[in-house]
Parts: structure tokens; C-alpha cells; sequence
């Protein structure tokens, strides 16, 4: 990132206003990064911005709500997280600072390895934007970013952090390669009985390890989630297609008009579950519905949060 | 250890030889990632991708019914009724083919928990019995990997029946246990020649491939030592995000919960794995949490491995250092690095 030495100026500035600051830092290899949660001045030399910087930031927010003034780097699709939790009243914008910057993607890790074999295996890898070179062994393979880009960022149309508090760089200009997801377009034209059957096989697989939901920035309820509520025991502790693909709908329904598409969930998944299928259909129903799109816009309230006695998009009868 | 060839080609025959009396469990392409499935046709080995899923789930699946129950009304007193019950030990005969040799060592550690002078898990025990691993030695390593730190190695056998090698054209075959040498007495096996130094050399270049090992041996004593240093599990445990798919993939990891699932009069008990990464995990009766917070969580997961384990088994660290918590983890938490962590710090204390 070229701006990077301004953004840390732009933290270190920012800092002794703050509890943490939550960017990214290198991982335990090239391809990958963790979180970085910067509390003093030291830390803010570890924080990197590149197209590994997979995680939300605003997936942490949860359990710093309470006062806790942070700070938080973001990708313009991040950002989205944090206004839809705006709009619920489950954060106050006073303790929030964000600093924002023109996104050009990030790499999915899936992909990467469908394509050379493990990741661990992956030797470097190299990307200008406009394709990525990786060597494994005595390969060298260059591919076009948007074959091993995340899915989301095929379709962005909000590369720069929405709503920040600073902006670092210039704005990015990355334009959406097209309007609707691919896969779930495809997925679409299957029939109904084809549809159950393409999830019965991907549930089976589900080891109802909860990474989906515990990396959900939009989660709120986690540890007393009804997945594993005792008392009552909503779900059997059976892990099987009949209970794991109940959960994933339980997911899904509490999300939708919540769910920004940020991806963590599939992304978090170590079973690589294409759950992002159901994410983006009903954040495509809510904004044919009600014509709402999560995250975008702060001054918007959530179409499950308000009344209306007209729907512009819905013909009453009356 | 006797040293036997065999090809490519006949794998497969061996393979569908052995799934006449077992149940023949393959690390196969499953909708993209590799897991274990029951051999079956149209289901081809993958044996150039380490499994996302371990082993460990021929011998404890994540689902083990240990019994079923019927209430049946006592009609002469409606007020009583009476419950008949099952046992459900299971029967079928397995065998696991092309684990890593981390993954293969992970038995050792259930081993000493289930099966010892003391315990005796039917369940476990039944099935460890019943199963037999052929593993396969590495001949590359992943960025993750550090079975060599945990007195492991890419050509372990601990834990497995026979050791394959891959060499041109097929692998060696070394029997580890006296019914893996019984399994090498098939037609499909010939004599190793000198595809056995072949192997050798294998072994060796997969070893140099990991490099020198970190010493962990000092690992229980330095993690006790910041036992109660909260700021430091904190920030350890700032980006995991608590959800336990460290645990599930895990080779080594046995914490299971009982549960009744029932339908109507009838029922089973189910054994299910469990996780000390969950809130749940530790959730009393009262409502109490003594592990709260995912700190606290993240702690005694590190610390049974490297610390609480190895004091009470002889020293034997309860990880096989095939490093899928750290590859699968939606945060990139290291295992590895928490404990050198641990140890600087406890090093650091010291030399005030
Ligand atoms: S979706 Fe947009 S903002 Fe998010 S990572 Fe992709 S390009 Fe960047
Ligand atoms: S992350 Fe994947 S495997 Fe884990 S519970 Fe969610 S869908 Fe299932
Ligand atoms: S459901 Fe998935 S895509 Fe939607 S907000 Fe949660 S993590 Fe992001
Ligand atoms: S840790 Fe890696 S090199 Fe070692 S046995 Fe496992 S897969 Fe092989
Ligand atoms: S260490 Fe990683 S995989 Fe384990 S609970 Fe934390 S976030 Fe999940």
C-alpha cells in the first residue's frame, strides 16, 4: 500500500485518544495476516495493509462495545459492518474512529488453493493488481487477479471505507466485473429438488464448529446463541445434515436485512461451505422487497426495524 | 523393519482388497477440501494434500451413540415406567490409509487418556482395536508444519500400523506393528530392493525441509509461570474470535459432552465432540462461567497441550505439530508462536 506511512501518522496521531486501534499485521506466512490490536506506539509498525488483510476488523467490535473508544482500519466492504451496527443502536459513533482507504481487493485463500495444492506449499506469490504470479516448486504460474480475488470483490461497488473519520491515499476506482454473483446466478437455475440435494451434500460436510458465526461482525448474540442454548435445546448436539443445515438457516434468517456481505462467514469456514449462496440471495430479496441495502447508508433503519404503513417497493391491496 | 515395494497401480487393488472386511477410510476431494471418507467407487486417494479433517474421527467420531433407550409404561401401575436399554459398542473393523505421520501420532495421545491401568473407554478402546493405520511418510512440508518440534517427525510411526514412502513409481511399504506386517503379506507387495535407500533419502530430505526444531521442553513450566498473567492471555487471545474449529480439525483434542437426544419414548445417547474453545464448555449449572472470557479459553487450550498433558504423561506433548489449528483458523491464531511467547516471557521475568 502506498499510503501506508501516512496511515500509521494518521493512528499514531489518533492514538492516545484511544483504547486499540484494530488493523492488520503479517501472519505466520506470506500469504497470510492476523489481526493486529494496536495499544501503544510500538505496535503500530506491525500494521500492514495488503491483499491478504482478509479479516473484518469490525468482527472484534462486539467485545468492545461499553465505552471502549477504537479505532479501526478498514476495507470499504469492513465499513459497511459497522454502519449497519450504527443503525441497530448496538454501537455510538462517538467511540468509534475509522480510518479508511481505497480497496483493490484481497485474495481469496480457497481459490489459491484449489488452484496450486495447499497454501502452505506456496512458495511466494506476487500480485500488481492485475495479475498475481505464484511459485510452487519448480512452478511459476501468473494468473488474472479476478480469478483468485474473494467473490465479493468481483461484484464491489464500495472499494473505499464508507463513513471514516480519515481517509489515507487516493480513492480507489476498482468498478464491479459484474452486477450479480456468479455462482449464485448459476446456482439459480437449478431446479428445486437439485438445489436440496447440492445442500444436503455441503451440510453433510458441516462440522458445526460455529466459525461462520463467531467471525460474523453482525453476530451479536454468540455465546448464547440458540445453536447451543441448554435450556431450552433448540438443536441436537447430532451432527448431522438434518441439524447442521438447520443452524445455517437459523443463520441466515436472523441476518437477513442484517448481513452486509462481507464474506467472513464462508471465508471462516475450515470445511470451505459455499454459505455465502444463501447470504446473497436474501440480501438480494431484502432489496427487492424493501429496497434496502445493509451498511450503506447510517441514516437508513433497518426494514425489520421500522413500519411502514406503504413499502415503496410492495403494491398493498387494498 | 522390513522393507517392501509396491506400486501405484496396485494401491488400489490392495486398497479394495482390504475393503472386503473393513471399512477403508481415504483422504478424498470432498466438495474441495480433503477429508476422510469410506472407500468407495469413484472415490480416488488424494495423497498429495494433507486432510483438513484429522484422522482421529475413525476412532472417535464426532457422533458416537454409546446407547439406545425405550421407556415402556408398566400398565398394571401407569404411574411407573420402566426403561430398557442397549448397548451399542461398536463392531465394524477399519482401516485408516494415508494419514500423515502427525496425524497417525495423535492416537498416542488418546491413547494414554482412554486406555490406561486405570480407564478403560470401551467405545475408544473397541475401535482403536478395530483399526489399523497405514501412513504415509511426507515427502514436502507446508509453512505450518512442525511435527519435528513435538518429538515427531515427517517418517513418525507412532500411532500407525505400517509406513509408506513415496519413491518413483510407487512407495515402500515398512510394517511398524506385527499386524501391519501381516497386511504386507499381500500378493500386491514386492520386495523393497533399493527402492528401500530410495526412501531413506526421502525421510531425510523431508526432515532438512523443516529445518531446525524449537525446544519445547521447558514449555510446561514457563506457561505455569505466566499462569496468571491476564495481560498476556489477552493479548494472545485478542484475534481469535473463540469459535473451535482448532479443536475439531485437531488430532490430538478428546474433550467429548454426553447428551440424551431423544424422540418421544425413545432416545440415544449420543457422545458429540466438544470444545474447551466454547463458553458452553465451562458453563455451570448456576450460571457461573469460571472461563468467561475467550483469554481464558485460549489459555487452557495451550496449556493442556504443552503444559497441564505433559506433566501428567510423562512429558509427551499433546500435539502432533500438524499445525491445522493454525492453518484452519479464521484469525491465523499460531499455536507455536503463543508458547515461545510464553517462553520469552517467563525468560524475560527471570532475568529481572
Ligand atoms: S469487496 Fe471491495 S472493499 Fe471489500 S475487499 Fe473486495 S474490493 Fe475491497
Ligand atoms: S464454519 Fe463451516 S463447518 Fe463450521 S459451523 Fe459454519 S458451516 Fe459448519
Ligand atoms: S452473514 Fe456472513 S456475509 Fe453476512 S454479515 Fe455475517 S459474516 Fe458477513
Ligand atoms: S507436520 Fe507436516 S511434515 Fe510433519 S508429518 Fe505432518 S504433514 Fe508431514
Ligand atoms: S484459535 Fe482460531 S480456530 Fe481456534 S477458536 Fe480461536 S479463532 Fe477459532
Amino acid at each position: 500500500m502506498q499510503a501506508l506511512a501516512e496511515l500509521k501518522e494518521q493512528i499514531r496521531q489518533a492514538l492516545p485518544d484511544l483504547d486499540v486501534v484494530i488493523g492488520w499485521q503479517q501472519g505466520f506466512d506470506a500469504l497470510h495476516t492476523r489481526p493486529l490490536f494496536i495499544r501503544s506506539e510500538e505496535d503500530i509498525d506491525k500494521l500492514v495493509v495488503n491483499e491478504f488483510c482478509v479479516v473484518n476488523p469490525a468482527s472484534y467490535l462486539r467485545e468492545l462495545r461499553g465505552g471502549k473508544k477504537v479505532g479501526l482500519v478498514l476495507k470499504g466492504c469492513d465499513s459497511r459492518s459497522v454502519i449497519e451496527l450504527l443503525q441497530e443502536d448496538l454501537l455510538k459513533e462517538e467511540d468509534l474512529t475509522i480510518f479508511g482507504f481505497g480497496c483493490n481487493g484481497i485474495l481469496n485463500h480457497t481459490k489459491l488453493q484449489a488452484r496450486f495444492g495447499e497454501l502452505g506449499f506456496i512458495q511466494s506469490i506476487e500480485n500488481d493488481g492485475a495479475n498475481v504470479t505464484v511459485v510452487v516448486g519448480d512452478n511459476k504460474e501468473t494468473v488474472p487477479f479476478t480469478e483468485l480475488c474473494a467473490d465479493k470483490c468481483l461484484t464491489c461497488v464500495y472499494p473505499n471505507t464508507l463513513q471514516c473519520s480519515h481517509f489515507v491515499g487516493e480513492e480507489s476506482t476498482k468498478k464491479p466485473e459484474s452486477e450479480k454473483n456468479k455462482a449464485l446466478e448459476e446456482f439459480e437455475k437449478l431446479s428445486l429438488e437439485e438445489r436440496f440435494a447440492f445442500w444436503q451434500d455441503q451440510m453433510r460436510r458441516c462440522i458445526r464448529c460455529y466459525a461462520c458465526r463467531n467471525a460474523c461482525p453482525m453476530c451479536v448474540c454468540k455465546d448464547h446463541c440458540i445453536a447451543n442454548s441448554r435450556e431450552p435445546k433448540w438443536l441436537s448436539e447430532e451432527v448431522d445434515v438434518q441439524n447442521n443445515f438447520m443452524f445455517q438457516l437459523i443463520h441466515v434468517m436472523h441476518l437477513t436485512g442484517r448481513c452486509v456481505e462481507c464474506g467472513e462467514c464462508e471465508r471462516a469456514c475450515p470445511m470451505d461451505i459455499p454459505i455465502m449462496l444463501l447470504r446473497r440471495k436474501m440480501a438480494g430479496v431484502i432489496r427487492d422487497v424493501f429496497a434496502y441495502n445493509a451498511g450503506t447508508n447510517a441514516e437508513d433503519t433497518p426494514p425489520l426495524m421500522c413500519f411502514k404503513v406503504e413499502e415503496p417497493t410492495i403494491e398493498e391491496r387494498h | 523393519m522390513a522393507c517392501k515395494f509396491i506400486s501405484n497401480e496396485d494401491i488400489t487393488l490392495w486398497l479394495e482388497a482390504l475393503a472386503k472386511d473393513h471399512v477403508v477410510f481415504v483422504p478424498v476431494d470432498d466438495c474441495g477440501s480433503v477429508t476422510f471418507r469410506p472407500l468407495a467407487e469413484g472415490r480416488k486417494p488424494v495423497l498429495d494434500r494433507v486432510p483438513v479433517r484429522s484422522p482421529k474421527e475413525a476412532v472417535f467420531p464426532q457422533n458416537e451413540t454409546l446407547l439406545l433407550y425405550k421407556y415402556e409404561k408398566d400398565l398394571e401401575d401407569p404411574e411407573h415406567s420402566t426403561v430398557r436399554i442397549k448397548e451399542t459398542l461398536p463392531k465394524e473393523r477399519a482401516v485408516v490409509f494415508g494419514t500423515r505421520p502427525c496425524g497417525a501420532r495423535g492416537m498416542t495421545v488418546f491413547d494414554r487418556v482412554f486406555d490406561n491401568e486405570r480407564i478403560r473407554d470401551p467405545y475408544y478402546a473397541t475401535r482403536r482395536e478395530n483399526t489399523l493405520f497405514i501412513t504415509l511418510a511426507c515427502n514436502k512440508v507446508e509453512s505450518t508444519c512442525f511435527c519435528h518440534e513435538v518429538g515427531s517427525g515427517p517418517a513418525d510411526t507412532a500411532g500407525s500400523d505400517v509406513l509408506l514412502t513415496p519413491v518413483q513409481g510407487g512407495y515402500t511399504a515398512e510394517a511398524v506393528t506385527e499386524r501391519g506386517g501381516q497386511m504386507l503379506e499381500a500378493s500386491v507387495f514386492a520386495d523393497g530392493g533399493n527402492k528401500c535407500a530410495e526412501a531413506e533419502e526421502v525421510k531425510k530430505a523431508t526432515r532438512e525441509m523443516l529445518g531446525e526444531a524449537h525446544d519445547y521442553s521447558d514449555a510446561p513450566e514457563k506457561l505455569l509461570a505466566v499462569f496468571d498473567d491476564d495481560e498476556f492471555w489477552e493479548e494472545q487471545a485478542a484475534g481469535c474470535i473463540s469459535c473451535g474449529a482448532c479443536t475439531y480439525l485437531c488430532p490430538t483434542c478428546y474433550c467429548f459432552n454426553i447428551t440424551d437426544e431423544a424422540t418421544g419414548t425413545t432416545g440415544k445417547r449420543l457422545r458429540t465432540w466438544d470444545t474447551c474453545m466454547s463458553f458452553q464448555y465451562t458453563l455451570e449449572g448456576s450460571g457461573h462461567n469460571p472461563r468467561s472470557t475467550k483469554a481464558k479459553r485460549l489459555k487452557n487450550r495451550v496449556n493442556h497441550k504443552f503444559s497441564y498433558y505433559p506433566d501428567t504423561y510423562e512429558k509427551n506433548i499433546a500435539c502432533c505439530g500438524c499445525g491445522r489449528c493454525i492453518k484452519s483458523c479464521p484469525a491465523s491464531v499460531d499455536i507455536r508462536a503463543i508458547v515461545k511467547a510464553a517462553q520469552a516471557r517467563g525468560a524475560k521475568k527471570e532475568s529481572k
